[in-house]
């Protein structure tokens, strides 16, 4: 065993170089990523080891960015690429979900498209406009896409050689407000599988299903609930596309209460999708409605006003009262 | 060397291209200058025109608002410093660059900046603590765009530039005789925002300005990251001039860009200006560019310093005495105190703020939103305050 203690930035420029290491056809690319390490350090050190041919600078386009990433992907390369941040995702949006998503199913299953789009997301760190966004129900819509969140450094190292490894694309968000947050990181364990959630805290009452930084606010949630004698069970879903809807209904059927959490503003967002899935799924066991924690349909907010915004503790154990005053 | 020649002589491999050492100086051939990093006037057969009238108020006038603007900059950095703005996007060493194109602007055209265009902003007359909200965290954007026709900044890169064309192609719908002006960075020049608003405004004959600072750096990319050709050749190939300019030369600045704008109101469509400069700061306050430029690439630029260089003339002409310049330094002092009280001064949003004015016409779902947090709120305010 090699047990190491890690942050999440660290876990994920370990799983890069691993990736870089093992397989010649991995290229890392974007703004930044090279002599600079990108903005969040996450390839630091890559490009000096690597070389200017496998950790690319790109000019300052995402369209071009992502758009040569397909072509490199047509020709048999796995290019990792990294958005600098989650509101600088959109000029690439169009090469996303028109060409990156679809040409699989275009061409007859005949190419493969193992692109993997880092994309540092979420708020929480106090920035300016367009640097906590959680636009990831954007992509869960679209076919074709992949979609997933570590939320701690050991997810961070594993699912991330696991996109990798996918021969599809996958949007794979990284929660920046966890980047510094130190877990284990078991680089020989055999990892769970990339789309399935995990049980990350038991409980009896109540579940509350979250992915990427929500998982922390909702384990610390459970602990203060505890105190107050309710057994919170936490989901960590890791996966938003596809999701595993058989762990939450499990979950769900144990406890007989659902409250989903995530950053994202909650109209249309991915508590929408788990709330009605599991509304079919489950109807007798529960005992009280889906209930959803998230974002306000309004921008995000400006940094002062970004502790209102996000959900915090108080949000999520009100959003639990609630559901067990059914 | 020159970007040309770097250009031309060394076509192949990548990975030995990129680096600072090779970076242009600043002694480009096709650059305009009227003033050299000496203080010396040096004359110029196309843009001499175009300053023709300054008199010594005037240049006094853009030295001291190169100053002024300075000062607030090094202000709003000391205030990040002090946890006062949680970012900052320093114009240090672009002064010239954005005085000389703000000045050369009449009061109905309408700039669409960027994030960093403090000066220009001045020269709009835009109050400076209407920059530092966003930076603060307290807005998005802080004034109101159409009172100095000076557009909020933008963050995503490119993205203004169509703004701007689009702007500019009411402005001839409407038989005006303004014209628009679009600051970008070199960084920004890659975008497929900026190639298309190259396009609509040459295919639509728009009266834009496209003001690009070139300052050598997309945060730790340099120039060289984003094109093989100097970057004002661009707009050849689209159909309409490009011009590169001493950006460090606040006279060659304002006169190539009011030539460009003359041109623009005669309906002669779209210039390129490309202002050779460099950013002697970090990117931003979270940047750190020891990691990927060197000291002495700064220490050269600092020799062409475009405030040191209009100062420099003025002495030499005897346009200013010592007065000027102890009265310009308590102004500068002042200036910096009405910005740090009006800063320390800025009240954080109230907490409903979040829910105003996400739509023009009002929508149910926002009322519903706001209705229920706000009661929300309210729980608490009876219950004993608990830790988060
Ligand atoms: C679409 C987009 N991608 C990435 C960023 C992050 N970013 C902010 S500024 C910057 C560099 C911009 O360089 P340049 O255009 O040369 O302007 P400068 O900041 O040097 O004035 C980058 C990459 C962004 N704001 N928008």
């Amino acid at each position: 065993m090699a047990v190491e203690k890690m942050s999440l930035a660290k876990a994920l420029n370990e799983s890069l170089r691993k990736a870089l290491d093992t397989d010649p056809k991995v290229l890392v690319m974007g703004e930044d990523v090279g002599k600079l390490g990108g903005v969040f350090r996450i390839t630091d050190g890559l490009q000096k080891d690597f070389g200017e041919e496998r950790v690319i600078d790109t000019p300052l386009a995402e369209s071009g960015i992502v758009g040569t990433a397909i072509g490199l992907a047509l020709r048999g390369y796995r290019p990792v690429v990294e958005i600098q941040f989650d509101g600088f995702v959109f000029p690439a949006y169009d090469q996303i979900v028109t060409q990156l998503a679809k040409m699989h199913a275009r061409a007859l299953g005949k190419v493969k498209l193992p692109v993997v789009v880092r994309i540092p997301y979420g708020g929480g760190i106090g920035a300016v406009e367009h640097h906590s966004e959680s636009p990831e129900a954007l992509f869960a819509h679209v076919a074709g896409l992949k979609v997933v969140s570590p939320s701690n450094a050991a997810d961070g190292y594993w699912m991330l050689q696991q996109a990798i490894q996918s021969d599809d694309p996958v949007i794979f968000f990284e929660p920046k407000r966890r980047y510094w947050d130190k877990g284990e990181v078991d680089t020989e364990s055999i990892p769970d599988p990339l789309h399935a959630a995990r049980v990350a805290r038991a409980g009896t009452d109540i579940t509350l299903a979250a992915y990427g930084p929500m998982v922390k606010v909702c384990l610390e949630a459970a602990a203060a609930a505890e105190e107050e004698g309710k057994s919170v069970e936490v989901l960590d879903l890791r996966s938003m596309s596809p999701i595993d809807f058989d762990a939450v209904q499990r979950s769900v059927e144990r406890t007989g209460r659902l409250v989903v959490v995530h950053e994202a503003p909650v109209f249309y967002g991915s508590g929408a999708e788990i709330a009605a899935r599991i509304t079919e799924r489950s109807f007798y066991h529960l005992e009280a409605p889906v209930l959803r924690v998230g974002g306000f349909h309004a921008p995000y907010p400006p940094a002062r006003l970004e502790e209102e915004y996000l959900p915090g503790l108080d949000r999520v154990l009100d959003a639990v009262d609630r559901s067990l005053a059914y | 060397m020159t970007v040309e020649n770097t250009a031309a002589r060394k076509p192949r491999r990548s990975s030995k291209r990129v680096s600072a050492a090779k970076k242009p100086t600043g002694s480009e051939p096709q650059l305009v200058q009227l003033l050299t990093p000496e203080g010396e006037r040096v004359e110029h057969p196309d843009y001499d025109r175009h300053v023709a009238d300054l008199g010594p108020d005037e240049l006094r006038g853009l030295y001291r608002d190169m100053v002024l603007t300075r000062r607030f900059d090094a202000e709003a950095t000391a205030l990040q410093r002090q946890g006062e703005l949680g970012l900052w996007a320093s114009l240090l060493g672009q002064e010239a660059a954005q005085i000389g194109s703000g000045r050369a602007l009449r009061d109905d055209d309408y700039v669409f900046p960027t994030y960093r265009e403090h000066g220009v902003a001045w020269c709009r007359g835009v109050d400076p603590t209407n920059l530092l909200g966003m930076f603060r965290g307290v807005n998005h954007g802080g004034w109101d765009p159409n009172s100095n026709n000076f557009h909020l900044y933008t963050i995503v890169i490119g993205s203004q530039t169509l703004h701007a064309t689009g702007y500019a192609m009411g402005v001839a719908k409407d038989g005006a005789d303004s014209a628009v002006i679009a600051y970008f960075g070199d960084g920004a020049s890659s975008q497929g925002d900026v190639a298309e608003s190259f396009t609509f405004s040459a295919v639509y004959n728009a009266p834009v300005v496209f003001f690009c600072q070139n300052n050598q750096w997309a945060i730790s990319e340099p120039t060289e990251r984003q094109t093989r050709v100097p970057l004002y050749q661009r707009a050849q190939g689209f159909g309409f001039p490009g011009v590169r300019v001493d950006g460090n030369d606040v006279l060659a600045c304002l006169a190539v860009t009011r030539s460009a704008l003359e041109r623009a109101r005669r309906g002669e469509g779209p210039t390129l200006v490309e202002a050779f400069t460099y950013r002697m700061g970090a990117h931003t306050t979270s940047d750190d560019p020891t990691r990927y430029r060197h000291d002495d690439e700064r220490a050269a630029w600092e020799a062409k310093d475009p405030i040191l260089r209009l100062r420099k003339y003025l002495a030499a002409q005897g346009h200013a005495d010592e007065a000027f310049f102890t009265e310009l330094d308590a102004e500068s002092d002042a200036l910096a105190k009405r910005v740090r009280e009006a800063v320390r001064a800025m009240p954080d949003p109230d907490d409903m703020a979040m829910f105003d004015n996400v739509y023009a016409d009002g929508h149910a779902l926002v009322d519903e939103e706001r209705a229920q947090f706000a009661a929300y709120q309210a729980s608490f305010a009876d219950a004993p305050q608990e830790g988060k």
